[in-house]
């Protein structure tokens, strides 16, 4: 494969918004109910019901458009979108399509570099969500389960900004993270809360007319993102070398073979007949309540960056790692109420706490180790009653046992610091008497000899002496 | 006495006085109702509950002040969703449908205290203007039998034209209330659009429609409408302003009136009989002292095309819900979802309602869409910007309903003759303006209407002017 060329990726990210009910009914949206069971004669397009819009949709969708600098409209209308689908009750989806409530915006994303993008978002809309069809529960019969059906969807597209799968990633992490921190959805991705479809093209380096695109749909996590639009710009460039042409088509990314595989071209396309709803008359958005929804703003991810680095005096590495993932940050300051010291907090929620985290697949709010006794572990550490290495072995047994308290566990491991300058002068003196040759090459001026005694002393005491005391104990009697 | 003969405030009055009970009143119409079965106005009916609650309603200490209706029967379009009621809409593809909730409109008049003796056929899905669209087939006109009771509303006009009640609910998209109104010689009243609640109504044209009443003089319609009138949180487009006192504001003397004229525009039409009728129908103004002004509506005409885009695409979604999936209709026998949708829908509609829904979907295609259904709505507004300058000096527009009396049914094969019928009631529809039929004159021993377009609104005043219209000299 030759390095000729280069890929446009834009993102058209679907956010479930986490109102009580629906966004044209009164049904509840709560996810895993039984089926059908949250699905009303609204939801179900019965005959005569009307659809009545659901304001808290609408503050939320202003919420995310004031939170990436957007217009937002003066009026908000809404359209059909007409399509046949057995999960779609009405024969059409209430959609935008000319009055979009937010429009044009922008956010930052950050790469591996360190280096900042800025990618353009051309708007974002409201809509209702779809049931679902579900193909493997009967044999050769397919169930329909509505209770998704009306749940309000915010879809933000964004401009084709992105040049590789890593930005694409990083922007979607970046989506992620503002929707989280406004609260206006759970995010929860492998609950269908948070989806995404891509659209990648490839193009000559240096051309400035975009290729032909593909809309890669059913990417549902982040590592598929990654890996769908990486299998697909393989593709294309493949077509491209081999003086194919690409088809515009949308394409299925199919996640157990990692590929992709067409699902219609161009030709095939719906024509949406799209045409202004009428049973929703379009609403006024005042400046009024801009500003107060503006006023009412929580912090968003970058000005929580911003504070880090400028209140806690943290790495703009560091700060961005942290904030990155909400609830990491969280974490990190309920851990802080107890113990100032951020970079040391800094370090080890990065480290091994991340870590930990990790290997057991558990997100930072669901920690086994909560952030008072986090605290309280690194408090020892801080005071040097354990050792670095120490604390690591401690976390990980208080993570496996919950009901075991920190000194419970220091204790029962053995590992208390031994911080008492007799003590260590004791076991000092006794290393030194014990290796009287090695006293005499030292004094002869052989003073890497020093690091030995360090670490006679540290195998003698089973490592809990204190480092730092053995050092100054050590200078004083080696002379 | 001819309980069945009586007005609805004959018939309140009668039940307050204790002069008959409801359950006398039900059962005086269930033998009509069974006497004249040939008519084909009902879809469905439950005489034994009618009779339950009549009884209960005699029984009851209900006030007539909080049910002003209280046992008094009626008639409902069967467009409006009973709960546990077949609600068929005039339709193969409804047959089975039983809806497990209510209409507003029906809640309402429930709440009132009326009994609902049965549910009108009428024209599938509120597409004709004849009856002849219906699943059920064509009602026949009660005051000739050969003729249409006009459509869509036809059940709900024969019904109250041949005593099967005093007053009907019905539905209103391009005149299908007033036009069998005027068909069957009673009285009709479409209101503003967003007085009465679209819940439950099934949707033909949702910008459109609007809900009313068919009753046997307007005093009686401005009764009826009182109940079903109100803002509704449940419909998105229906208005949030007070109710007047309808009956009261009927009989008042409180409004002064300037009725708007188009007598060129009637006379441009070339039917004798047409102009001759609005001509009397002015001399009726005039012995009656009210003043009136000749208008001009320049944008009239466009009225009926505009209609048949707007309404048609409108139409191609609402009805996109009937796929045999969840209700109704459901073809057997079917290869795959394609072929479920194509038999469902092919075998489930009838052909006016598909006629209608392949327009409305052509209107809206890509490539059609700003030629068709964009243009129509600018003309629309433009239509509505008439009526708007009008109402600057006058308080109503005098038009006549229909262009004809009821015609033979079967007789008229061309539907844009068809689609004809609409020409002077659609204006109203596009506008949301309220306006009522109220008989006048005859021609081939039928009647014919006369309709008074109002403000937006402004139905006391509308109801004030039809009232004195109807009665005439004293």
């Amino acid at each position: 494969m030759t390095n000729n060329w280069e890929s446009v990726i834009g993102l058209e990210i679907h956010v479930q918004l986490n109102s009580e009910s629906k966004i044209f009914s009164n049904a509840p949206t709560k996810f895993g109910s039984d089926q059908n069971l949250q699905a009303c004669e609204v939801d179900l397009g019965m005959p005569g019901t009307l659809p009545v819009l659901n304001e808290k949709a609408i503050e939320k969708a202003i919420k995310f458009g004031v939170a990436i600098n957007a217009e937002i409209a003066e009026k908000v209308g809404f359209a059909r979108k007409n399509y046949f689908y057995p999960d779609l009750p009405k024969g059409y989806q209430i959609s935008q399509l000319d009055d979009p409530i937010v429009g044009k915006g922008s956010i930052e994303i950050q790469l591996r570099d360190q280096e900042i993008k800025t990618i353009g978002i051309t708007r974002a809309h409201l809509e209702e969500d779809a049931g679902k069809s579900i193909h493997d529960l009967f044999e050769n019969e397919t169930a329909i389960d509505l209770n998704r059906a009306g749940t309000p969807l915010l879809e933000i597209v964004s401009e084709p900004d992105m040049s590789n799968a890593e930005e694409a990633v990083a922007y979607l992490k970046k989506i992620h993270s503002i929707v989280c921190a406004l609260e206006i959805s759970d995010g929860n991705m492998s609950q269908g809360s948070m989806r995404c479809d891509a659209n990648v093209s490839i193009r000559k380096k240096g051309d400035e007319k975009l290729g032909t695109r593909t809309e890669l749909k059913n990417i549902n996590s982040f590592k598929f993102v990654e890996k769908a639009i990486n299998f697909e710009i393989k593709r294309q460039i493949s077509c491209l070398e081999k003086g194919e042409e690409i088809i515009q088509e949308t394409r299925l990314y199919d996640a157990i073979n990692n590929t992709t595989r067409s699902m219609r071209s161009k030709e095939e396309a719906n024509d949406y007949r799209y045409f202004p709803e009428p049973d929703i008359i379009p609403i006024q958005i005042t400046s009024d309540q801009i500003q107060r929804i503006k006023n009412e703003l929580p912090e968003l991810p970058d000005e929580k960056k911003e504070r880090f680095i400028n209140e806690l005096g943290l790495s703009e590495y560091d700060a961005r790692n942290l904030t990155y993932d909400l609830e990491l940050a969280d974490f990190f300051e309920k851990t802080l109420v107890n113990i100032d010291d951020p970079k040391l907090v800094t370090n080890w929620i990065l480290g091994d706490f991340s870590a930990i985290l990790n290997k057991f697949d558990v997100e930072a709010k669901d920690s086994k180790v909560d952030a008072v006794k986090f605290a309280e572990l690194l408090t020892y550490l801080k005071e040097e009653k354990i050792s670095g290495q120490a604390t690591k072995k401690v976390l990980e047994n208080i993570w496996e046992n919950p009901d075991l308290s920190v000194s419970k566990s220091i204790q029962d491991l053995g590992l208390e610091q031994i911080s008492d300058d007799n003590e260590i002068e004791e076991i000092i003196e006794k290393v030194i008497n014990n290796n009287p040759d090695q006293k005499e090459q030292f004094l002869s001026g052989k003073d890497r000899l020093f690091g030995f005694f360090v670490g006679q002393v540290m195998k003698e005491s089973k490592g809990k002496a204190n480092p730092k005391l053995v050092n100054e104990i050590l200078k004083k009697k080696l002379v | 006495m001819n309980l069945e003969t009586l007005t609805l405030q004959e018939q309140i009055d009668g039940l307050r006085e204790k002069k008959f009970s409801s359950v006398e009143l039900v059962e005086n119409y269930i033998s009509v109702i069974e006497d004249k079965e040939d008519l084909n106005i009902f879809v469905s009916n439950d005489f034994e509950k009618a009779l339950e609650e009549a009884k209960k309603s005699d029984g009851s200490k209900k006030s007539q002040e909080d049910f002003p209706l209280n046992g008094i029967p009626m008639v409902h379009k069967d467009i409006f969703c009973t709960k546990g009621i077949k609600t068929s809409c005039g339709s193969k593809m409804l047959d089975n449908f039983y809806p497990p909730y209510s209409a507003t409109v029906v809640e309402k008049l429930e709440q009132a205290g009326s009994i609902c003796l049965g549910k009108a056929n009428m024209d599938e899905f509120a597409m004709g203007s004849s009856n002849e669209t219906s699943f059920y087939g064509a009602v026949k006109n009660p005051l000739n039998i050969k003729k249409t009771p006009g459509g869509s509303s036809g059940g709900s006009a024969a019904a109250v034209a041949a005593n099967f009640s005093s007053f009907s609910t019905g539905t209103d998209t391009g005149g299908s209330i007033r036009q069998p109104a005027s068909f069957c010689g009673i009285a009709g009243i479409k209101p503003t659009y967003g007085r009465v609640s679209r819940y439950g109504m099934i949707a033909f044209a949702s910008s459109l429609d609007q809900g009313g009443i068919l009753a046997k003089n307007i005093k009686d319609a401005a009764i009826a409408l009182e109940c079903i009138s109100g803002y509704d949180s449940k419909d998105a487009t229906s208005i949030k302003a007070e109710v007047p006192n309808f009956s009261e504001d009927c009989e008042s003397s409180e409004f002064e009136h300037v009725v708007g004229l188009v007598t060129d525009l009637i006379h441009s039409f070339g039917d004798e009989d047409l102009s001759k009728n609005y001509g009397e129908a002015i001399e009726r103004l005039e012995k009656l002292k009210i003043k009136t002004k000749e208008i001009e509506l320049p944008n009239l005409e466009l009225s009926l095309p505009v209609y048949y885009v707007i309404a048609p695409a409108e139409c191609s979604a609402n009805l996109a819900r009937y796929d045999g999936i969840r209700f109704g209709y459901r073809a057997e026998n079917v290869e795959n979802l394609e072929d479920l949708y194509f038999k469902s829908r092919g075998e489930g509609f009838g052909n006016e309602t598909k006629k209608r829904i392949l327009i409305g979907t052509y209107c809206l295609s890509s490539g059609f869409y700003d030629a068709y259904y964009k243009k129509a709505q600018k003309i629309r507004n433009l239509i509505s910007s008439d009526f708007v300058n009008a109402f600057k000096d006058v308080t109503s527009v005098m038009l006549p309903t229909t262009s004809g009396e009821a015609f033979d049914l079967g007789s008229i094969t061309d539907p844009v003759e068809m689609y004809k019928q609409d020409i002077f009631t659609i204006p109203a529809n596009l506008g949301g303006l309220p306006a009522t039929s109220v008989p006048f004159g005859e021609k081939n021993n039928m009647p014919l209407g006369i309709q008074f377009i109002g403000n937006i609104l402004e139905e006391s005043s509308l109801l004030n002017i039809s009232n004195k219209f109807q009665l005439g000299e004293k």
